[in-house]
């Protein structure tokens, strides 16, 4: 009932754009080929399911890619906070390298990295996602293991406590919300990254080749419906996310969901 | 816990001075923030430090936990250095901010040193769970920190700090961001906690009326260098309650310590007059 009311504005407006879009596109008569109907795109992705452009076999290829590059870059980006949170003097040579591989346009790097790692093997696209992944999930989690309370370090210090205890008990707990934002920022990141590998070849049953060869074959309605996949995929990624936050940090402000006190 | 009464001293201090170094300039000279400090703590007594603000109460508590280390001069506890005494975990300590940990739920972060110090499972559910009962927070076990109220966080900082049985409970002004109440139904229940357990207390404040009504001794600082300028015995009989708080006595306590506060202000106020005409007189 709650999450009725609170969700309701929300799916009011987004019906009431769909509305004014179909309505728009009818009366001025806009050629489909410009702008579809949002009943034109449905009915697209529910011709091209399975069959034709093969929508949703293609949405399980690219959820696999970003997965896979969510994956890498996580594990990268946790273990470069690590390394960083425990030996300070290394900040001063990784950050600026972490800064820079941030800095690299991803769609220059795409072609790249189809060349280095194959055009036809996932590993490509999942290293273009990993590397936008890695800089989001990196910084999040050093902040989490590096802002802690300082009577929070006094008391371990005041049990004698160890560094692997400082870790395990204070530095870890700590930094899970850090790292769950930024695992968020990434979800969606990893979509694109997977999605931008495929623009620059590819197998064809992927999301980001079905846009392009149905753009190219003037079926924007196709085109439309892929894009649509793109999101609901990275919404789903996203939710995964929420998921995890319930799970892990009930405790925390943004998970019970109340100004804290 | 060894019945150490009437031998050595669960708390030691000799001659201590502690320099802090000069940030910025390197002309600037180091400030002298506590200066030949020397005081010893009986076992089972309940010591306040009381003084202005910068007079350096707080780093004398956190030098007697080898929190941070003198310049000069020797802290002992249980007759051993304050290094040791904290590796072999003498102590619990009670800070100004609860610093419970916020994932942990309220049972959790009692047993939080006890997990560090490796005791079993079945142990640590029952210290958790003395402790929980000697602070009157047994309900309210499996709650998360941020359900409970600023003083009954407070509460469970304390029991964190008993759980391992200490023979020394170090706090730093624990209950200054407690409104009045709240604070005076604390100071009671402290002092009941204290009679039940017969642990050794040293209590940082800034509050005469906290002061002389928990404590057995009242140490009085100045600021600039901090130093102890007066202690103060504080006789009122136990167990202390309601009445105590309206006692003749109680309010002549609080005078004399006002007062001592108020002769070590004094000096600083010359001190600072002196050095405002040293300064002129080179002006002029």
């Amino acid at each position: 009932m709650d999450a009725l009311r609170r969700y309701l504005p929300a799916t009011l407006i987004g019906l009431g754009v769909l509305v004014a879009w179909e309505v728009l596109v009818r009366v001025s008569g806009v050629q489909g080929f410009v702008l579809p109907a949002p009943s034109a795109i449905w009915a697209a992705l529910v011709e091209n399911w399975t069959d034709g452009y093969a929508i949703f076999p293609a949405a399980r290829v690219t959820l696999y890619e970003s997965m896979g590059g969510l994956a890498i870059g996580t594990v990268l980006g946790v273990s470069t906070a690590f390394i960083v949170s425990r030996f300070p003097a290394s900040r001063d040579t990784v950050l600026p390298l972490a800064i820079a591989i941030n800095a690299i346009p991803i769609i220059a790097f795409a072609p790249l990295a189809n060349n280095w790692f194959g055009i036809l093997s996932p590993i490509s696209k999942m290293a273009i996602a990993a590397t936008l992944v890695y800089f989001p999930v990196m910084i999040n989690t050093l902040r989490g293991l590096t802002q802690i309370e300082p009577a929070a370090h006094e008391l371990m210090r005041s049990y004698a406590a160890g560094a692997s205890a400082i870790t395990r008990q204070l530095e870890i707990p700590n930094a899970l919300p850090y790292f769950l934002t930024g695992l968020k920022v990434a979800t969606t990141l990893s979509l694109i990254g997977a999605v931008v590998g495929e623009y620059f070849g590819g197998l064809s049953a992927t999301l980001g080749r079905v846009v392009v060869s149905a753009a190219s074959a003037l079926r924007f309605d196709v085109t439309w419906a892929a894009i649509l996949m793109v999101s609901v995929t990275g919404i789903v990624l996203y939710l995964m996310v929420v998921g995890l936050e319930r799970l892990l940090i009930p405790w925390h402000p943004s998970v019970r969901g109340e100004t804290p006190a | 816990m060894t019945d150490s009464a009437g031998t050595e001293p669960v708390v030691q201090l000799a001659g201590i001075s502690k320099e802090f170094a000069a940030t910025g300039s390197s002309k600037a000279k180091p400030t002298l923030a506590l200066s030949d400090i020397t005081l010893d703590i009986r076992s089972g007594e309940f010591v306040s430090l009381i003084g202005p603000s910068g007079c350096g109460k707080s780093t004398l508590l956190r030098l007697i936990g080898d929190l941070t280390h003198p310049t000069s001069g020797s802290v002992q506890i249980n007759g051993k250095p304050a290094g040791q005494g904290r590796l072999d975990r003498d102590y619990g300590m009670v800070f100004q901010s609860p610093a419970l940990f916020d994932w942990r739920k309220v049972e959790e972060n009692v047993r939080l040193p006890l997990e560090v110090f490796g005791f079993d499972r079945a142990s640590q559910a029952k210290r958790s769970g003395e402790m929980l009962d000697l602070v009157g927070l047994t309900d309210f076990a499996g709650h998360y920190p941020y359900q409970l109220s600023g003083g009954m966080q407070q509460r469970v900082a304390i029991a964190r700090a008993l759980a391992f049985s200490p023979s020394l409970l170090l706090m730093d002004e624990p209950f200054g961001a407690l409104d009045e109440m709240t604070r005076e139904r604390m100071n009671s229940e402290l002092l009941s906690i204290w009679a039940r357990t017969g642990i050794t207390v040293v209590f940082v404040t800034h509050s005469i009326p906290e002061a002389v009504f928990l404590s057995t001794r009242v140490a009085i600082m100045s600021a600039r260098p901090g130093r102890i300028t007066r202690v103060v015995d504080v006789n009122l009989p136990q167990p202390r309650g309601l009445t105590t708080r309206e006692s003749s006595g109680y309010f002549s306590l609080i005078t004399e310590v006002r007062e001592a506060l108020r002769a070590g202000e004094g000096d600083e106020a010359q001190i600072a007059s002196a050095e405002r005409t040293a300064a002129e007189g080179t002006v002029g």
